[in-house]
């Protein structure tokens, strides 16, 4: 096997395309989805887009599963909120523009604080510890309601100073494109920073710590500096979101949030770097728009997660990722059949369990508003069997479908990757 | 010294009662190197049994029944569950109980509703257990200590004196080694999973009607066993048990102190003005801080011994 150098190339054209169609979507994205819920949820979108990115910094590159990344954002939120307030009543000189920066170095601070005594340990007392910092800092919170406001929370108001060129950060439109600003900076610079050394030696911290010690590095040091980084992002995106919706409570430090950008950067995909972003897209749907629709959404959203830690550990990203590979060695068409076969197996059993969990949920929590609810648009009554044994039937016929059409779909898919396995070995030949 | 004696027990049997949940959770730590994140909710998942056994057959049937049906339930968690993810590694194995420990309170929530169920204590255990000056002690809280002393001499036997303790001791540092005189070694993980798990469940029988039973019961004690585990020594019985103890008694001593900074200095002549900055950090008493105890704990002993009180490596 011969060694193919490596080529110093400035202009990449691919990642010129990549970034740009990025930037471009964020710039068209408000004229697509213009409505007043549109442009909230996309700034919702946003800001976690830049919390699961500075997460995954951890996770995917570092190998550093915490669960309290929350304390950092949320810091940074309650930094910034107060900022906004000191700059409203003209104690402090700054334009709300530059308000994520102040939520990003108290995030950053905090990150120096705690990351000293969390980074010591890895793997999953690493975990813990981060567990018992995010139930420490939110009991604090709720200790100490001068800065923190108690139980309500700190309020704002982002209109600060004169407008500029007749930008006042009142509509949302605007707060949008702020938000859309800071996700581009701090989405190059986390790829920035995911290319230089020391991003590169925190993935070999993740893969084999011992080896890297041997080498004569600090794998403590390497994680320190990997969570103020990571801090730091979240800081901004606390400040973000305290920008969006003008109020910070105490539920912003907590266990809870941090568990949901686990949830949701895990769903995207940690081993891509684009798989928050779409973890971000996805989480923001379920919490905001099936929230809506159902009780049930966490649920949902607990049971999703499951199965994409049992069946497809590389998230969504990797899900996408493998079939592109394989439509671009033009074998799309061979695993068509049994791909479509699996999910119309997994669909029907999926229609099934929400039929299911629909009924029960309304049978037991709202049993007192009568046994009929609306359900996919249809009138359902949960006092009469056969409704149930609608969605059983759904259920049992789409487990065994599944079961069926399984073992042909990995047969196929097993054997078209194998070919292109041999192809690639080939060419690098 | 009224006090500190009715605190000492209280703080002990709330100590005990630490111990049954993290034994469980450092002995499938130890043993499969997984750190189960659902295991407070397993531990409420057997208080919610044992309130709906305890309203049809009894107690007593369901402090036995209970703690076996969720050992059940464990085992098949491990069987269907966590055996699929094991071959990813330890961070995905965390990661699964993590998604466990939102589906169960949700599936809860369903099948007993939002608000707390009224899990009361069997009459027969309601009343004092004796006077001491002036305070009764519960009869209720000795009965707790009781069983978690019988638990802690049960699990000990079984692991040093019995045939299957040997052989999960064994496998515990060498499993392939056992797995080649032909145990079962995936199924001494189960067993031990369903085990711990079961262990949980008969503390939340025995807890759940001592405590409150309600959907939000697994998040508050949830990261307080983690603490145990870490501040113990990761994969540390004896650790466990020491930090459990010792943080129970912390807790409900702090609970009941309002020194504060403020009255200490007051000791010394001297006061801080109401206005002064910072004078909500001298105004802060000991009991407020007793919900932060464990964790301030917890940095305490991460800064100045790493590895735990009793733990042997540092990881």
């Amino acid at each position: 096997m011969t060694h193919r150098a490596l080529h110093y190339t400035p202009i990449n054209l691919g990642r010129w395309l990549v970034w740009t169609s990025f930037a471009l979507i964020l710039l068209i994205a408000p004229r697509v989805f213009a409505s007043g819920s549109g442009l909230s949820i996309l700034s919702q979108m946003g800001t976690m887009m830049i919390f699961a990115l500075s997460y995954n910094m951890l996770l995917g590159q570092g190998g550093m599963l915490s669960f309290g990344h929350a304390v950092y954002s949320g810091l940074g939120a309650f930094f910034a909120i107060h900022a906004i307030n000191l700059a409203g009543g003209g104690v402090l000189p700054i334009p709300l523009s530059l308000v994520p920066l102040v939520g990003g170095v108290a995030g950053m601070f905090f990150g120096m604080l705690f990351g000293y005594v969390t980074t010591k340990r890895s793997g999953t007392t690493f975990s813990m510890i981060s567990l018992g910092i995010v139930e420490l800092v939110f009991a604090c919170s709720l200790m100490f309601p001068g800065f923190f406001g108690g139980e309500g929370g700190v309020a704002g108001n982002r209109v600060i100073g004169q407008p500029l060129f007749g930008i006042s950060y009142g509509p949302q439109i605007q707060v949008y494109y702020l938000i859309a600003f800071w996700l581009f900076v701090s989405t190059v610079g986390m790829f920035a920073i995911a290319h230089t050394p020391l991003g590169r030696i925190a993935n070999a911290v993740r893969d084999n710590p011992e080896r890297v010690e041997f080498i004569g590095y600090n794998t403590q040091r390497v994680r320190y500096l990997m969570l103020i980084l990571s801090a730091f992002f979240a800081g901004i995106s606390g400040a973000l979101s305290a920008i969006n919706f003008e109020i910070v409570s105490a539920e912003n430090v907590s266990a809870l949030r941090s568990g949901a950008v686990l949830l949701f950067t895990f769903i995207g995909g940690i081993g891509f770097f684009f798989g928050p972003l779409l973890g971000a897209i996805v989480g923001v749907f379920l919490t905001v728009l099936l929230s809506e629709f159902t009780k049930a959404w966490q649920l949902y959203l607990g049971v999703f997660f499951i199965l994409i830690v049992m069946y497809a550990p590389g998230g969504l990203a990797s899900l996408i990722m493998m079939n592109l590979r394989i439509a671009l060695y033009g074998r799309f068409r061979r695993i068509l059949p049994s791909l479509l076969a699996i999910t119309a197996a997994s669909l029907l059993a999926f229609a099934g369990v929400v039929i299911l969990i629909e009924m029960l949920y309304h049978l037991t929590l709202e049993s007192a508003n009568g046994t009929t609810m609306s359900l996919f648009g249809r009138e359902v009554d949960t006092a009469v069997p056969s409704q149930w044994i609608v969605g059983v039937l759904a259920l049992v016929f789409g487990a065994v479908a599944f079961r069926l059409s399984l073992r042909p779909f990995s047969a196929v898919w097993g054997e078209v990757n194998a070919e292109i396995e041999q192809l690639v070995l080939k060419a690098a030949k | 010294m009224e006090f500190t004696l009715i605190s000492l027990l209280n703080g002990l049997s709330y100590g005990l009662l630490l111990f049954m949940l993290s034994s469980g959770l450092t002995l499938i730590f130890s043993m499969m190197g997984v750190l189960n994140f659902a295991h407070a909710s397993f531990y409420m998942v057997g208080a919610y049994l044992g309130y709906a056994i305890s309203t049809t057959l009894g107690f007593w049937p369901a402090l036995v029944i209970a703690p076996l049906v969720v050992g059940l339930i464990g085992a098949m968690i491990e069987r269907y569950g966590l055996r699929t993810v094991h071959k990813y590694g330890h961070i995905p194995e965390l990661l699964f109980t993590f998604g466990l420990s939102y589906v169960i309170v949700e599936l809860i929530q369903v099948l007993w509703g939002r608000a707390a169920v009224p899990y009361k204590i069997p009459a027969v255990l309601d009343g004092p257990l004796f006077t001491l000056y002036t305070t009764a002690f519960p009869m209720y809280r000795g009965f707790m200590m009781l069983v978690a002393l019988v638990m802690l001499a049960a699990i000990y036997l079984l692991l040093t004196r019995s045939r299957i303790g040997l052989v999960i001791q064994a496998s515990l540092t060498h499993p392939d080694a056992v797995e080649a005189l032909g145990h079962n070694v995936p199924r001494v993980f189960m067993l031990v999973f369903g085990g711990g798990c079961a262990l949980a469940g008969l503390a939340g029988v025995i807890g759940g009607n001592a405590f409150v039973t309600e959907p939000a019961m697994a998040a508050t004690v949830g990261s307080i066993i983690f603490v145990v585990v870490v501040v113990g020594g990761m994969g540390s019985l004896a650790g466990a048990l020491l930090a459990s103890i010792l943080i129970g008694l912390l807790q409900t001593f702090a609970v009941a102190l309002d020194w504060s900074l403020q009255s200490m200095l007051s000791h010394f002549g001297t006061q801080v003005a109401i206005d002064a900055p910072y004078y909500r950090i001298f105004s802060i008493t000991l009991a407020e801080l007793a919900p932060i105890m464990p964790y301030l704990l917890l940095v305490l002993i991460l800064i100045f011994r790493p590895k735990g009180l009793l733990g042997k490596r540092e990881g």
